[in-house]
């Protein structure tokens, strides 16, 4: 505060100019949203028509028909199996990508470059698009279902286990290779066990996304609940449908339970 | 024995932080170096072991040329040299007898350390060695639940492990309260007699090293401006170590350069 201040009652935030520049950026972003809405195109009667429709589809589904329930659970079973499998691999084959991807265990630049595009080129493909990918390998069924959650989910795992590699204290590392250790024996002693806490936090979490994933990949024909529902919707089996939602919507909760059980366990 | 010959060391193009020092620690003695901030005394220790390339000189332990070892021959010099640290450098999530044994990772198969199945031998002499410096109680314990004078402890059993030739310290006190560090200074000093090793210590506190060690090598700038008996140790060395500015010191340099 200088001497001039004293005695002054009015304050602002902004100065005027900063103020002219918010509002600008207000009209511009209003701008924006106007021109999106403005350019899809939006039927809508069938928007307002959507409460009416939205009750009869209920109407058509209740009550839910259990009649293939034996079915449905097995084949809930096989996806529980896909997005398990799945992960496991996952997060096995991450493992060295994470050690090229990390800027400080990585052998060299190249090595780094590596890691960092199979991250980045796993991450950047959804899951459901490599699914249409490798049915078209592998045929439709469960492979084609697990190698896609696997493909999907190496990037998620190895990126935030680079990451947290990345974030260890150096010092022990320092310390072991003072005492003459090679290169892996200090990676096992000194970086495995602090990454260890982020490496089954990571992996309980992509169990459980993937556990949600691996019910849609039957649209795609990659195996899985997903293809029943599928069945369901185009035969107009509105009843079986309902049944399928309600066994998804029991399993994903089951798998918050497991997931949430297994982090108060391990972590 | 290990014998120091004009060791260079330079980061980057600016002033080297080690300029043409040379050092004989023979035998078995307790040499600490003191120094301010700055002064090169923790490059000088890293240079041993190589954990800091030197640019130029030559560094001999008991024979051996360790400034042009590489790989394997470099592995296999560095178990020789045992290291204790500022801030004990543990893996925290590994037990007291993991982090013991972790000296030994150098002599024993990938396998056995992985699997964490010791050779008896070691786990012995690891027992031994902990329960010399009273920490054996704790071997099943992780490292972080113990005090700051029980983790050097095992820094230093860590170093031991190794059957080294010649033991490295850089300040290994300074993380510690007085009367631990003091402990520690004095169980230095000890396993150094009982042993047979030499132990080349960086400190801060002067009084630990007149206290503890059979003499003191003064280091200013990237030289050694002073090596005696601590009692030869008097206010006008300390003077010479410690006073004036880094500024007053490098015009010096600048002034014998040209």
């Amino acid at each position: 505060m200088t001497l001039a201040d004293l005695g002054r009652d009015d304050w602002t935030r902004f100065t005027p100019r900063q103020r002219m520049t918010r509002y600008a950026a207000f009209a511009v972003i209003a701008l924006a949203i106007g021109w999106a809405l403005g350019s899809i195109e939006i039927i809508w009667a069938w928007v307002w028509d959507a409460p009416e429709q939205m009750g009869d589809l209920f109407g058509r589904m209740y009550p839910p028909d259990p009649t293939n329930l034996s079915t449905i659970l097995q084949v809930l079973w096989e996806t529980v199996n896909i997005a398990t499998i799945a992960t496991a691999f996952a997060v096995i084959l991450s493992l060295p990508v994470a050690y090229l991807a990390a800027q400080n265990t990585t052998p060299n630049h190249a090595t780094l470059w590596l890691g960092r595009f199979i991250l980045v080129s796993s991450r950047s493909i959804n899951t459901i698009i490599w699914a249409l990918l490798f049915v078209a390998i592998f045929g439709p069924g469960v492979i084609a279902g697990i190698v896609a959650i696997m493909f999907r989910s190496i990037g998620f795992v190895g990126k935030l286990l680079g990451e947290a590699i990345e974030e260890i204290d150096k010092r022990p590392v320092e310390a072991l290779e003072a005492t003459g250790a090679s290169r892996f024996k200090v990676i096992a002693y000194a970086i495995v066990p602090q990454v260890m806490p982020t490496f089954w936090a990571v992996s309980i979490l992509r169990w459980d996304i993937n556990l949600r994933e691996s019910t849609v990949l039957g649209l795609v024909g990659a195996g899985g609940i997903g293809l029943i529902l599928q069945g369901a919707i185009d035969t107009f089996n509105w009843r079986e449908a309902a049944t399928v939602l309600l066994a998804i919507l029991a399993l994903v909760i089951m798998g918050e339970i497991v997931s949430a059980w297994l982090r108060r366990r391990i972590l | 024995m290990l014998k120091i010959t004009d060791l260079v060391k330079r980061y980057g193009g600016g002033d080297p932080v080690l300029k043409d020092l040379s050092l004989e620690i023979p035998g078995e003695s307790v040499v600490s170096i003191i120094g301010s901030s700055g002064a090169g005394k923790s490059t000088l220790l890293r240079c041993i072991n190589k954990l800091v390339e030197p640019t130029s000189g030559s560094i001999v332990l008991n024979g051996t040329e360790l400034t042009r070892l590489r790989g394997r021959q470099l592995r296999e010099a560095r178990r020789k040299i045992g290291m204790v640290f500022q801030s004990f450098n543990l893996v925290d999530r590994l037990t007291v007898m993991e982090n013991v044994q972790s000296g030994r990772l150098g002599y024993i198969s990938t396998w056995a350390a992985i699997m964490r199945r010791y050779p008896r031998e070691d786990v012995r002499r690891a027992y031994e060695l902990m329960e010399r410096v009273g920490i054996a109680h704790y071997a099943n314990k992780r490292a972080d639940e113990l005090s700051g004078g029980e983790r050097q402890r095992v820094g230093v059993v860590r170093a031991l492990m190794q059957k080294p030739e010649i033991l490295l310290a850089d300040e290994p006190t300074a993380s510690l309260d007085p009367k631990t560090s003091e402990q520690i200074m004095g169980l230095l000093r000890d396993l150094s007699r009982e042993l047979r090793l030499p132990v080349l210590i960086n400190i801060h506190n002067v009084h630990e090293a007149r206290e503890y060690t059979d003499r003191i090598v003064g280091m200013r700038y990237g030289r050694i401006i002073f090596d005696d008996l601590p009692a030869a140790l008097d206010e006008e060395a300390m003077e010479r170590i410690y006073s004036g500015s880094p500024a007053a010191d490098r015009a010096g340099d600048m002034r014998q350069a040209s």
